[in-house]
């Protein structure tokens, strides 16, 4: 065990590395070079491969073709590079195979700026490519998180045979904390019976990367079963973090960055006797509805926080199921809130006699 | 009895759904027969495009992979890169290579990715219903070409081949026709140079394979043949365009 500090963006790549990534693909975007800095170097150390392709349509698809020849293997970009690659996205969901992407969201719509954003959120969680699919998305809001969650995402990848996201921000990118790096353990990778890696490796049975089928009885047929498959996802996976939620009147949900500021509001606001608590979302999809509707039985109004025009408002109703009010709180374009401005809000809903 | 000519055991014995006429499926006999003379059954692999070769997926009895439109060389890449001793090859036609595909496959050749690249240029887009494709020759007719190909309209057809030759990473390029029997056994000798070339290691290798689309051309098949000689090879001239020297 070390104790290192570390930026955001190096942690992912360490933690892709110490769950056996060894292929990354991927085009310069602001805010997550450091990432493919540190890979361009590590990866090497380890008889990995960096290679710098030519676009994100080029990268996700390389992801496609490296992950169907049963490498563990990710990606990563911002905000526009995570646009160009939805295609890819939802080829790799419906030809079922893992990998890891990464979207160090930055300020939109359009090419916005290299300023911290959430507004990704619609993107990520609802489908963001054509057709019936899913993400696993992962939302850290720490550096040890990051590489926690990072080599974390590669084991639900390959459990799932299933693209999975981790999805930060341009603050959570850039910044620097404490990481407790573990000691190294010999990992068990999961057999992959289905890859395409020549007949060599299976003379009897050739194999098919594929998401086209022509008739549609077919085609329903993996609908089907991707259905089930996410079903079992959103029972098993869902996952969150809640604080001072026992008799929280005001909950306030955050997920990522935001979730930091949010908890020193909720410490503020039960200084000032405004009982006030957090939900934070790990997993935005699936979504931690479950966990939030049981945790938080005391509330009389939730309010999210985000870095966006109010994408996980939706969620929360829904997990509440319109049994008290959901506001939001939200900034926008790269801006981020900050706990006086929430603040203030937490009181106006208390004074407004929404806690009553 | 002495069998001299056999249907090759990785081509799957099924009839093809390509049009009467349509040259995919000596192109399709031509690859399975050089990965068999060559021995490379079992370590090859196919990517095959968006478009009407998409279900050489099916055709195939080897590992395959069905790619999204245009990307098959950035797949390809992935997939050598894994597994560098496998013998990974495209099979791409001209809006899938030369069209959408445009960034991948001139930075796959670029890199030197040591993969394959059968391209299919028809001078047509066949599965969508007969449009223009970037290799449309001037004056050709075609669903989105109603007056012919102009150059103020939709510019120039482009020459793969000839645009792939200064860049470093090819080593090996060369454009065959399948349209006369000896047009076909250079192609064969062609698409099997393209192949050696990966199997040295030399670098990037594309073969570019003239080819009939009756349906879409608007002509019988022997219209067809004819059309092709007279029209596409003076535009796209047959030959070897790059080797590596010393090799063959």
């Amino acid at each position: 065990m070390s104790r290192v500090l570390m930026k955001g963006n190096e942690a992912i790549g360490e933690g892709a590395v110490r769950a056996g990534c060894r292929y990354f693909f991927g085009y310069p975007i602001t805010p997550q070079s450091e990432l493919t800095h540190y890979l361009a170097k590590r990866l090497p150390e380890v008889g990995g491969l960096y290679l710098q392709a030519e676009s994100e349509v080029a990268s996700i698809n390389m992801v496609y073709g490296a992950s169907g020849a049963g490498a563990r293997v990710m990606t990563s970009s911002s905000g526009p590079g995570i646009s160009l690659m939805q295609e890819g996205l939802s080829f790799l969901a419906g030809a079922q195979l893992p990998c890891v992407v990464v979207n160090m969201m930055r300020g939109g719509p359009g090419l916005g700026n290299i300023a911290p954003s959430q507004a990704d959120y619609f993107q990520a969680t609802k489908g963001g490519g054509h057709g019936d699919y899913r993400l696993i998305v992962l939302a850290p809001n720490s550096v040890q998180e990051i590489l926690d969650l990072t080599e974390k995402a590669f084991e639900l990848a390959d459990y799932y045979r299933n693209p999975v996201m981790v999805m930060a921000d341009g603050i959570m990118a850039q910044m620097m904390e404490p990481v407790e790096l573990k000691d190294e353990v010999q990992r068990k990778f999961p057999p992959k019976p289905w890859a395409a890696s020549g007949l060599i490796d299976h003379p009897d049975s050739k194999k098919v990367i594929n998401s086209c089928f022509v008739i549609p009885e077919e085609m329903e047929d993996l609908n089907l079963r991707l259905r089930d498959k996410y079903t079992q996802i959103i029972n098993k996976e869902q996952d969150c973090e809640g604080y001072l939620l026992e008799d929280a009147e005001i909950v306030l949900v955050a997920f990522g960055t935001v979730s930091r500021i949010c908890r020193a509001v909720v410490e503020k606001a039960r200084q000032m006797g405004i009982p006030a608590g957090l939900v934070r979302p790990v997993t935005l999809w699936p979504f931690p509805a479950k966990l939030l509707a049981a945790g938080a039985g005391k509330a009389k109004c939730f309010l999210t926080v985000e870095m966006n025009m109010g994408q996980m408002v939706e969620d929360v109703q829904l997990a509440v199921r319109g049994r008290v009010p959901v506001y939001h709180y939200g900034r926008m374009g790269g801006m981020v809130p900050v706990a006086r401005e929430i603040l203030q809000e937490v009181q106006k809903l208390y004074s407004g006699g929404e806690v009553k | 009895m002495k069998k001299v000519f056999k249907r090759p055991l990785i081509l799957k014995d099924v009839p093809f759904h390509y049009c009467p006429g349509c040259t995919h499926g000596v192109a399709h006999r031509l690859v399975a027969e050089v990965i068999e003379e060559l021995g490379i059954q079992d370590t090859a692999i196919g990517v095959a495009p968006v478009g009407c070769s998409v279900f050489a997926m099916d055709y195939f009895e080897i590992d395959m992979f069905q790619g999204s439109h245009g990307r098959a060389p950035a797949v390809a890449t992935g997939i050598k890169r894994v597994l560098p001793d496998r013998v990974v090859f495209t099979y791409q036609g001209d809006g899938d290579l030369a069209a959408i595909g445009t960034g991948e496959f001139v930075h796959a050749a670029t890199r030197g990715e040591k993969i394959t690249a059968v391209f299919i240029n028809n001078a047509i887009y066949g599965m969508t219903g007969g449009q223009m494709a970037p290799t449309t020759i001037m004056g050709q007719v075609t669903k989105t070409t109603p007056f012919g190909r102009d150059r103020d309209t939709s510019g120039y057809p482009i020459r793969v081949c000839e645009m792939l030759a200064p860049l470093e990473g090819t080593a090996y390029l060369a454009r065959v026709a399948v349209h006369t029997p000896k047009a076909i056994i250079q192609a064969k000798r062609f698409i099997k140079r393209a192949f050696e070339v990966q199997l040295k290691g030399l670098g990037f290798s594309l073969v570019e394979v003239l080819s009939t689309c009756p349906t879409n051309w608007g002509l019988s098949p022997l219209e067809a043949v004819k059309w092709l000689e007279e029209k596409m090879v003076p535009y796209y001239p047959l030959g070897e365009y790059k080797l590596p020297p010393g090799v063959f």
